[in-house]
């Protein structure tokens, strides 16, 4: 009773400083001096949705996807090839594009999600192979290495979304729906079952909590959310190349997710700052700002191992873990001596 | 059938080193519960070292060893600076560590080696041998025999010398090895130290025949990946059999269908065996105790 009274407390909280990050970020088309920066805006909000995405699977439920940037590219795929080739509506190819990416994931998940350990992480891996493999081999398709070009841009009432102050819009409002909705599940009973499953899956499941059906639920509903993303990057780049999809960028997900914060809800946000920010930097200064950025790395993990957002005041509850419980891997080395140091101080 | 027999043993020398790197990583998934991403990097690094020995003159085989000894103190010195420094170790966020190991590995060889691919002569000179009726680089054959005794080292070094077996013992257990005198911190730097300087070796015997350049260790990590998987995760001879059916089934596809697809079908293998034997080929269940 009273856990549910403060989760209610704190959605109207959280609901409020969603509302007005959003009402702040509608000003971005006007304080933007040109399109390059007004577009980062909208590489930004896409990128929200692709870490938020990941976030649903490997920081609530503790699933490691290592194919997001697969199901990115597949969803961008499905609907870029659907208009160019066949001539169809760019919303349609949008819906189908999260329909096959939800139901690719569907299966997976159905064959990996079994047993508990990095079964998914082993079935995303080999999956992530096969489709950089099709994104470059069905020329015919695809375009191959040289990419997808000639897709069409959104069109609303006769109008065509192709210019970043259009396009910023239909972002902004996409976004604000997808992570309004993650909010609302995020501190449902649904969502805590998801995260409870991370905290221990089988104290989860003796609770009565079908964490077979939620993970694959969960992990169906997180690719297809990717999926919607790349649809948006197609229709808004209006190009597509098969190196932007690989395995390297799914691994940079999986790192945006823990620098940002895995498994918080605000975490998403500073993990897609981040993913947007690095790249433009570092195609100005290739060489020496790869260190930098890999040193920032790990100075993040090691002094903020919770990830930015765990800095800032909303925390998930505090798990308590104690040595042998903490599942099949073994806690290496210190961990069990600075447990019994620390333990008075730290808690 | 001469056909075969060349495609046989150039998935061999493949899948050779595919086994080797796959070592490494299941020497450091067993000992963290972690994957391991900059296991492709300490690869690439042997290559880049020796190859950039080579070229300033040093004779072969001592640019060979010190590439191994280079790669050996970068491994432990990524577990002694990073990893060890971790305040609340898990397997996730080891992983994710490793990552931005992977990517500092990267970024140091191409600052401080170049970015030009780089190469080596094969170790018998130049030239390919005739084997019924095949033609054959001498320089497979050299990694070929190479892995093997390295393979045949490592597993009498972990079955059945008292150091390998003290490393085991804390990879299973740290608390009831420390218990008996063996320092988990001391084998966690062997662990990495030892996955650094297999990667490293088979980093540099396979630089004369496919070149190395500081952006060519992900895409075999990558591979080593899915071999240990193939064979299971944590199993030291799954790692080396699932290395080898994977170099084999990728130059059979290669062949034989399409040289296109080769990737996807070394991948489906991969996926199929996973939905049949979730614990690969070789590997047990790891049984959890609640």
């Amino acid at each position: 009773m009273q856990a549910r009274f403060i989760s209610i407390g704190k959605l109207g909280q959280s609901r409020r400083i969603l509302a007005l990050l959003w009402l702040a970020m509608a000003a971005w088309p006007f304080i933007s001096p040109n399109d390059y920066v007004l577009s980062l805006g909208i590489y930004f909000l896409i990128n929200l949705i692709l870490v938020a995405s990941l976030n649903l699977i490997m920081g609530w439920t503790g699933q490691v996807s290592l194919a997001h940037a697969g199901f990115y590219g597949l969803g961008a795929y499905v609907s870029g090839v659907l208009s160019v080739r066949l001539g169809i509506s760019p919303w349609w190819g949008t819906a189908a594009a999260a329909l096959v990416v939800g139901a690719a994931a569907y299966l997976i998940g159905l064959a990996t999600l079994r047993l508990r350990g990095p079964y998914l992480s082993m079935g995303t891996l080999g999956f992530s192979g096969i489709l950089s493999v099709l994104f470059v081999e069905l020329v015919p398709l695809t375009g191959g290495p040289n990419g997808l070009s000639g897709i069409t841009p959104y069109a609303l009432f006769g109008i065509d979304l192709d210019t970043p102050a259009r396009f910023f819009w239909l972002a902004w409002g996409v976004t604000a729906v997808v992570m309004w909705l993650l909010l609302n599940l995020y501190l449902s009973a649904q969502g805590r079952a998801l995260r409870a499953i991370e905290g221990s899956e089988i104290g989860a499941n003796t609770l009565g909590v079908h964490t077979l059906a939620y993970k694959v639920v969960a992990f169906t509903l997180s690719a297809a959310l990717a999926g919607l993303a790349g649809a948006l990057y197609a229709h808004f780049n209006l190009f597509a190349s098969p190196e932007t999809f690989g395995f390297g960028t799914s691994v940079l997900l999986v790192v945006m997710v823990a620098l940002g914060g895995s498994g918080l809800y605000w975490g998403p946000f500073f993990g897609a700052v981040i993913f947007t920010a690095v790249p433009e930097l570092l195609r100005k200064f290739q060489d020496v700002e790869l260190l930098v950025f890999g040193m920032c790395m790990i100075a993040v993990l090691l002094f903020f191992p919770g990830g930015i957002a765990s800095l800032i005041g909303h925390r998930s509850p505090p798990k308590p873990r104690t040595a042998p419980a903490d599942h099949s891997a073994p806690p290496p080395s210190q961990s069990a001596q600075e447990h019994g140091d620390g333990a008075a101080g730290s808690r | 059938m001469a056909e075969l027999l060349q495609l046989l043993i150039s998935g061999l020398s493949t899948g050779s080193i595919y086994a080797l790197v796959a070592l490494g990583f299941t020497i450091i998934f067993k000992s963290t519960g972690a994957l391991n991403f900059a296991q492709g990097e300490w690869v690439m690094l042997g290559g880049m070292t020796a190859a950039t020995l080579f070229a300033a003159g040093v004779p072969l085989l001592v640019s060979l060893l010190i590439a191994v000894v280079v790669a050996v103190l970068m491994g432990l010195l990524s577990q002694r600076l990073v990893v060890g420094q971790l305040r609340k170790p898990s397997a996730m966020s080891i992983t994710i560590i490793t990552v931005a190991i992977a990517i500092c590995t990267k970024s140091l060889v191409m600052l401080i080696l170049g970015k030009n691919p780089a190469g080596l002569p094969p170790f018998s000179g130049e030239g390919a041998l005739r084997i019924a009726g095949g033609v054959v680089e001498s320089q497979a054959l050299w990694i070929i025999g190479v892995a093997a005794v390295m393979m045949a080292a490592s597993t009498y070094f972990f079955g059945h010398t008292v150091l390998g077996k003290a490393l085991r013992a804390a990879a299973a257990q740290p608390e009831a090895a420390a218990l008996v005198g063996i320092s988990p911190q001391l084998s966690m730097s062997l662990s990495f130290m030892f996955a650094a300087g297999t990667a490293a070796l088979a980093g540099v015997i396979v630089t004369p025949l496919t070149l190395t350049s500081f952006d060519h260790g992900t895409i075999l990590g990558f591979k080593a990946f899915c071999a240990a998987m193939l064979g299971g995760l944590g199993s030291l001879t799954g790692a080396m059999v699932g290395g080898l059916l994977l170099g084999v089934a990728e130059s059979l596809a290669g062949g034989k269908l399409s040289s296109h697809f080769k990737d996807a079908v070394a991948f489906v293998v991969l996926l199929l065996v996973l939905v049949k034997w979730p614990n690969g080929l070789l590997g047990r269940g790891q049984i959890e105790k609640v």
